[in-house]
């Protein structure tokens, strides 16, 4: 299939117009239209989580507060109830930073080290393994749900730390693996045959050679599984245990559970607070982003 | 490793090999070996745990026969034909857009992206939120004065669906918008230009020329798309709960529910044994296709 040129080369449209055309009003009252829609939620999110109750109530949700507070922003995080324990959500947010960097190091550094075989030390059966690893990504997770239940309970690490962790990495692994093996295999032949020729092995080239030259590509990773790992749900539900509950998991007890009034604004504070992990990483990271997106997208 | 050792061939690069046992574990255990159990006890009559007592078809036959999975895959239809003709569509005019020469693209780009990178329990609950009647877009044109507007698709159990619908576009136009400029950028610039000097309209040209160019970049973004629209989860689980009653199940969640809550193993095997031949459905087909082509080159 063909790869999927980056964005940088330019637009390939018609040559704007000095003045502005009836077509070209056409094109930026469109794109503006769409993407008031597109931001929309993310006001709507912030100005309900800075108004009182109170004015909830009375006012429309997109009218910005009259009286600004950030108590729905403490409460949120520090004192929010899940059923009977009110301790905020802060308990999710370390929860899912404790599942969080473990499943992104271990995840990457087996990756890494799986493309980088695949790359340049092909054995027999190697590609095959590696094609029905890339068909894998396809699998609906919840055909394989249970029996990784019973395997992780004979391992006890069912509803441990370690459970998930291993979920992460399994799961993680096709598009991981991919991105790796293909960064590597664009890389001159003659870097890895020259330190082939010095005698070195398949660790000390790995080490010494191939990781030195591929840092955009582990920021490239960690961006992906930093966000796909913050945003799980079903895995955190299901293998993280009582005691490790992500903060998406927390969130969803939170807002939605029928005890009590609901406070929207609490709400809206701690949607804003789980999401904005993956948000900072998305504003802050621009190009790697695309590139892990069009990575999953050239060959699936 | 040192050389006096008599080459065998299961020690010959026996590093690699090493270094691909989690990969070779993964693929062996969990993709092959997880799929495999769960295709082979969907025929079993288990409920509490796994049992080998074979039933032939009967889970299958007692799935199609409950209202709550019907509705379920119905929902994931509707759901799914809509989130798919519209991302495309919206994606591909969006992208078509951003690449007519414009100003701050990088920003507008910024703008469609960003749900991308939000958690669908992020996206459901915020989306529940402009939903809620009481609350929501229904009060805000109720107070501008159209007292008898009604817009309460959370609340109604023929439109929940929709609501769904809605919340999973916004989260996911921007991947397609992302994937499609990409593709628009690799079309060669002297295909506009020829069209131009025929005077070919740009839609016309869109249409007929470069759309046709665009064939794989579609195809991988739809087969993206629909294995990601039979998985829809966590959507539904924060935006409706699957309510109002069962009006917006989907059968990702009524496997949960059937193995994780009701102890009723041999439904849920057998609801996600359908969802796997769903995926290999639109998968296989794609793969073969793929791999075709690859030989070709």
């Amino acid at each position: 299939m063909t790869a999927i040129t980056p964005l940088s080369t330019g637009p390939h449209g018609k040559r704007p117009a000095r003045i502005f055309t009836p077509a070209r009003i056409m094109i930026y009252s469109v794109l503006l239209v769409a993407a008031l829609y597109y931001i929309l939620p993310l006001y709507v999110m912030i100005i309900t989580s800075l108004k009182g109750m109170p004015e909830i109530r009375l006012g429309n949700i997109f009218s910005p507060p009259v009286e600004i507070t950030f108590q729905p922003w403490s409460t949120a995080w520090s004192s929010a109830c899940t059923g009977l324990y009110c301790e905020g959500l802060k308990v999710g947010f370390w929860n899912s930073v404790q599942i969080l960097i473990p499943s992104v190091i271990i995840s990457i550094l087996i990756a890494s080290v799986n493309g980088y075989a695949l790359a340049n030390w092909r054995f027999k059966g190697s590609e095959i393994f590696f094609s029905i690893l890339l068909f894998g990504a396809f699998i609906p997770y919840q055909v394989m749900l249970y029996p990784l239940v019973i395997i992780t309970r004979e391992l006890g690490i069912f509803g441990t730390l370690p459970g998930i962790i291993m979920i992460h990495t399994i799961f993680g692994m096709p598009i991981l693996t991919l991105l790796f093996r293909n960064y590597f295999a664009s890389l001159p032949t003659e870097l890895f045959k020259a330190a082939r020729v010095d005698g070195a092995g398949f660790w000390q080239i790995f080490f010494q050679i191939m990781l030195p030259l591929s840092l955009p590509i582990f920021v490239v990773a960690i961006i992906m599984q930093v966000t796909g790992i913050w945003n799980d749900f079903l895995f955190g539900v299901i293998f993280a245990g009582s005691k490790n509950v992500p903060m998406t998991v927390q969130l969803n007890n939170i807002v939605n559970s029928t005890q009590g009034v609901k406070e929207y604004n609490v709400n809206m504070a701690a949607t804003i607070l789980t999401g904005a992990v993956p948000l900072l990483v998305y504003f802050f990271s621009g190009k790697y982003f695309v590139r892990g997106i069009a990575a999953g997208a050239v060959k699936g | 490793m040192s050389e006096t050792v008599r080459p065998n061939s299961l020690f010959k690069n026996l590093n690699a090999k090493v270094a691909a046992i989690p990969m070779i574990a993964t693929v062996l255990i969990v993709f092959i070996g997880c799929t495999l159990w769960t295709a082979l006890i969907s025929f079993t009559s288990s409920r509490t745990l796994p049992e080998l007592t074979f039933v032939g078809f009967d889970q299958y036959a007692r799935l199609f026969n409950t209202p709550r999975w019907n509705i379920s895959a119905i929902n994931l239809g509707i759901f799914g034909v809509f989130t798919l003709v519209f991302s495309t569509v919206i994606g591909f005019v969006l992208a078509a857009l951003l690449d007519q020469k414009i100003r701050f693209e990088g920003a507008f780009r910024t703008i469609f992206l960003y749900p991308y990178a939000l958690s669908f329990i992020v996206t459901g609950l915020v989306w529940q939120w402009i939903l809620t009647p009481t609350y929501g877009i229904q009060r805000v044109v109720r107070d501008l004065g159209f007292e008898t507007f009604t817009f309460s698709i959370l609340n109604d159990q023929r439109f929940a669906i929709y609501a769904i619908v809605i919340a999973g576009l916004w989260q996911g136009t921007g991947l397609v918008m992302a994937l499609m400029l990409a593709g628009l950028r690799g079309i060669d610039e002297d295909i506009w230009k020829a069209s131009r000097v025929d005077g070919i309209p740009v839609w016309k040209t869109y249409l007929f020329i470069v759309i046709p160019m665009m064939r794989p970049v579609f195809i991988t973004t739809i087969v993206l798309i629909s294995t990601g629209i039979v998985r829809v989860y966590d959507l539904v689980v924060a935006l409706t709960g699957g309510g109002p009653g069962n009006a917006s199940e989907v059968p990702a969640k009524y496997v949960y529910e059937f193995m994780f809550r009701r102890a009723n193993l041999g439904q849920g095997l057998a609801a996600s044994t359908i969802m796997l031949t769903t995926v290999l459905i639109i998968v296989i087909p794609w793969a073969l296709m793929e791999y075709r082509g690859e030989k070709r080159k």
